[in-house]
């Protein structure tokens, strides 16, 4: 046990202090009939030996070397600075910055990772993460409960692990959801206006929605508003370093997935969740917030701050239970968007806009894959198939193609800058093979 | 400290991607947005030097000793980081099909494997993302199991004044009463007030073991089967776990559920405030309301992705925070099958070692043998000084030591909890034992200095009632 630094000797010589003979009277007051015997594990192994059997593991999965899935987990170029600075030993093993005096390195990147995200989203303030796109979301509902308002709306092209996660939480707060039906695969908005009453606490809408469509967003913050509900977006950040804000839309919340802000696939995680709101819905935001203060001297200083709304000062009165976030993600996202800059992001945007339309207008070219919806997308887009999607897939997959997810009637289509026009052209020709093999 | 948007000038950046390989396409004008958000213009070196800088005026635990009860502030083994940034790891979509990631699915069910042994679980969900997130997930499966069986009147979950705040909290967010049960003068629950507070409203407990001022319950049998007389069932917060791995399994002491933080127990980086992971363990009877997905393991060896009968449903995205748990694997496989065990022998000796070498000075709110962890009470000095348990923690950031965790349980009073753990050594608890020695004699000598501590941080003492009176959470232009 490599990591148990005392000796045989300082075991003894502690023991001697503590007034006992063996380490397991330590143990007496555990009822004797409880105690382990033996874990039924494997031998401890070495260092190499761990590293042989998880590299075994890992080589067991396909890195694909042309990806077109997203559907909530994109691929993005990664600057090389963003590793090298968030391995910081330091940064990766503090704790939460409880003590303030030795934790300005944390606190301050949390406040610049918390003013950026009100750049990007244009809202007044945000907290320190969350854990991901859909629990944000969850958390997002469930600070527009009212008095006399419980239940939500949510559009049917939301992603549905969003949906999934609003559902479970209110399994727990008993409000009560509604899915918003669709119309051409956007949210319809003559359903959302007829769906709308004075006991409404939210609507909540992605956009670009689950399929890549542009939704008509500010149609459906004027509706929500209509009935003093509250509007909740979820947005894809590097979209929003280009398209009209939350804030724009009239949103008193903005949520979304912070994983194309420098993180890799990852295999679902870890991610981060972003939210920010409204001033006015500030002390209702959960999770921890920093903000700035002076210290003693009148120096500037960084603190956790509003801890009143917190589990551990509430207890059963909290706002949420949340305490660990995602705060070396944040910082992540953070140098992500320092080392990309507001033109960096904007050309990522662009980027992902661009190759997403060249790609499908090639695509759609072909018989069977036709565009499935009329509305204008970001960078996913969904094409009918002409055969079973899987023998597509499996086409892409031997050419080592992660081709686009299978949804009803249809493929889900991710480009986002790392696919060169290349790849793009590869795919088309894949799929231009299947087209002739299934006519 | 600058701010990096201080650092940011004007037409400054770093060259990241390359021109369009395709004919630009423009977004419609009424999509666009009014004004570029004010993102840091800056080159790579402002970036390299900015976060060299901040991470100067931050305490890891390469820095040195950490001992925040209740925090588990163990090293963490760089071949586990090595581990997690694997291509095979990091660079796999969670929505591959599932013959492609046969490698990811084998690793959660692995560790699955070693934390059910360990906790004596039957099955485990690596979904949740955090601890607090773990506890939500356990209640919801306790509020499934219940309601599935039409028992909707169980409404009330117990948990002891000594328990983390996350308890009733997330108590709270799963739509229960919280019934506080009050510790005996033992520290332990006071099973009399315990049989009195339940009946057929009972939903069931929400109890850490050892507790939160470090005393392993003997009684835990008897409040397991108390609950469960009564219908309820028993959750276990795993927040203390290293001080009895390998010795003693929830499972075996009647809990149903329970959460691990592997951020804790099991060495994971705490990252200054995650991510986390926060898996939850249950007996078979709540296995039918596992959250989305699971690994399960089929006859040919093959690894698929499975849903159980009465999920909850989704407590986020995907599989929960895979990069996490592949460190907590390398770590478990190191532990192996007497490594648990290892781990909380040594961190309770370096608590009961330090305890009582501070007890020749300081008052042990709980005296005896103590589990991973040990609660100073400043009480007295306080009296006899005015110097509290925040000046005695703030005077140990001039000796470049992190403090314990202060006011933590609220049940003592001007508290100072102290989690060494097994990862330092005795030289280490040594220089600690002696700094806060010489803090207590300076309380009587000098008590201003400490009232006025620290003087040596990059900072005083911040104003944090300034702070929350007049929130100013991002920086204004």
């Amino acid at each position: 046990m490599s990591y148990i630094p005392n000796t045989d000797l300082e075991r003894k010589q502690m023991l001697d202090v503590v007034g006992i003979k063996h380490l397991d009277d330590l143990f007496t007051v555990v009822p004797q009939n409880l105690k382990v015997e033996c874990l039924d594990l494997p031998d401890p192994m070495s260092e190499l030996e761990v590293s042989k059997t998880l590299r075994a593991m890992a080589a067991k999965n396909k890195v694909y070397s042309s990806i077109f899935r997203g559907a909530g987990a994109y691929q993005h170029y990664i600057p090389s600075i963003v590793k090298s600075v968030t391995s910081k030993e330091t940064f990766v093993s503090a704790y939460t910055p409880y003590q303030a005096e030795i934790s300005q390195g944390v606190l301050q990147s949390i406040f610049e990772y918390q003013t950026m995200i009100s750049e990007l989203t244009g809202m007044d303030a945000s907290n320190a993460s969350v854990y991901d796109g859909p629990s944000a979301a969850a958390e997002a509902m469930n600070m527009t409960r009212e008095r006399n308002r419980n239940k939500v709306l949510v559009s049917s092209a939301a992603h549905p692990m969003a949906i999934e996660a609003i559902a479970t939480y209110f399994f727990g707060n008993e409000m009560e959801m509604e899915l918003i039906p669709l119309k051409d695969g956007v949210t319809d908005m003559d359903a959302l206006a007829s769906m709308l009453n004075n006991n409404i606490a939210g609507v909540y809408l992605q956009h670009p929605n689950y399929f890549g469509l542009l939704e008509d967003a500010q149609k459906a913050g004027e509706l929500t508003h209509s009935v003093g509900a509250k509007y909740v977006m979820s947005v894809n950040p590097i979209a929003t370093s280009l398209m009209k804000t939350p804030r724009e839309f009239g949103a008193d919340v903005a949520v979304g997935d912070g994983q194309a802000l420098g993180m890799p696939l990852s295999f679902g995680g870890p991610y981060v969740g972003f939210m920010a709101c409204t001033n006015a819905m500030l002390r209702k935001l959960p999770g921890r917030i920093v903000g700035e203060t002076v210290d003693a001297e009148g120096n500037r200083a960084f603190v956790l701050t509003l801890q009143a709304r917190e589990q551990h000062i509430r207890r059963e009165k909290a706002s949420s239970n949340i305490c660990s976030n995602h705060a070396l993600m944040a910082m992540v996202a953070s140098v992500y968007m320092s080392a990309m800059g507001p033109h960096g992001m904007a050309e990522a945007a662009q980027l992902c806009y661009s190759k997403a339309h060249y790609a499908a207008s090639e695509i759609s070219k072909i018989p069977g894959f036709e565009l499935q919806h009329k509305g204008d997308f970001f960078h996913e887009f969904v094409t009918k198939v002409p055969c079973d999607p899987k023998k597509v897939l499996d086409l892409l997959d031997k050419k080592d193609i992660l081709g686009g997810l299978p949804v009803e009637n249809g493929i889900l289509w991710a480009v986002t800058e790392m696919n060169s026009k290349d790849q793009i052209d590869t795919l088309v020709n894949v799929l231009k093979e299947v087209s002739r093999s299934c006519n | 400290m600058q701010l990096i948007f201080e650092r940011s000038r004007e037409g400054r950046r770093c060259a990241i991607l390359p021109k369009s390989d395709v004919p630009v396409v423009a977004l419609p004008a009424d999509q666009l947005r009014s004004q570029a958000p004010k993102l840091p213009m800056v080159s790579e070196i402002d970036l390299s030097r900015h976060y060299t800088d901040l991470e100067k005026h931050v305490h890891g635990v390469n820095d040195g000793f950490y001992p925040l009860g209740s925090c588990t502030m163990k090293y963490n083994p760089q071949i586990n980081n090595e581990m997690a940034s694997l291509p095979g790891f990091a660079n796999i979509h969670p929505l591959q099909d599932e013959s492609t990631m046969q490698g990811a699915m084998e690793m959660l069910y692995t560790t699955k494997e070693y934390l059910c042994e360990i906790t004596g679980m039957d099955d485990m969900t690596f979904q949740p993302a955090a601890g607090a997130h773990g506890e939500f997930t356990g209640i919801l499966m306790m509020k499934a199991y219940h309601h599935h069986r039409g028992d909707k009147h169980r409404t009330k979950i117990m948990i002891p004044d000594a328990a983390h705040g996350t308890n009733p909290a997330t108590a709270a967010m799963a739509g229960y009463t919280v019934v506080t049960i009050p510790s005996d003068e033992n520290g332990f629950v006071n099973l009399d007030k315990l049989r009195e507070a339940v009946g057929p409203d009972t939903a069931g407990l929400m109890l850490t073991n050892p507790n939160t001022i470090g005393i392993f319950d003997p009684n835990i049998c008897e409040i397991t089967d108390i609950i469960h007389e009564a219908g309820g069932l028993c959750y276990y917060d795993g927040a203390n776990l290293n001080a009895v791995m390998g010795v003693v399994r929830p499972g075996d002491m009647g809990f149903d559920v329970i959460h691990l933080n592997l951020h804790k127990s099991f060495s994971t980086p705490h990252g200054g405030g995650g991510p986390g992971s926060g898996p939850v363990g249950c007996k078979s009877i709540l296995a039918p309301y596992l959250p989305k997905y699971n690994v399960v393991k089929d006859e040919d060896g093959t690894f698929r992705f499975d849903h159980a009968p009465h999920t909850i449903g989704m407590m986020r995205g995907f599989y929960g925070n895979s990069l996490v748990n592949v460190r907590a694997l390398s770590y478990l496989l190191t532990l192996g099958n007497v490594g648990p065990r290892r781990v909380a022998e040594n961190a309770v000796l370096n608590a009961n070692y330090m305890k009582n070498r501070l007890a020749e000075k300081f008052d042990i709110a709980f005296p005896g043998i103590c589990m991973h962890e040990f609660v100073i009470t400043m009480s007295r000095v306080k009296k006899e000084t005015g110097v509290n348990a925040l000046d005695m923690a703030k005077g140990m950031l001039d000796y470049g030591i992190h403090p314990p965790t202060m006011y933590f349980p609220i049940m003592v009073d001007e508290a100072l909890m102290v989690e060494p753990t097994e990862t330092e050594s005795k030289e280490t608890m040594d220089e600690a034992v002696q700094i806060y020695l010489d803090l207590y004699e300076k309380a009587y000598s000098d008590p201003q200095v400490l009232k006025t501590a620290p003087h040596n941080t990059p900072i005083r003492r911040p104003d944090e009632v300034g702070a929350a009176r007049n929130p100013k959470v991002r920086y204004l232009f």
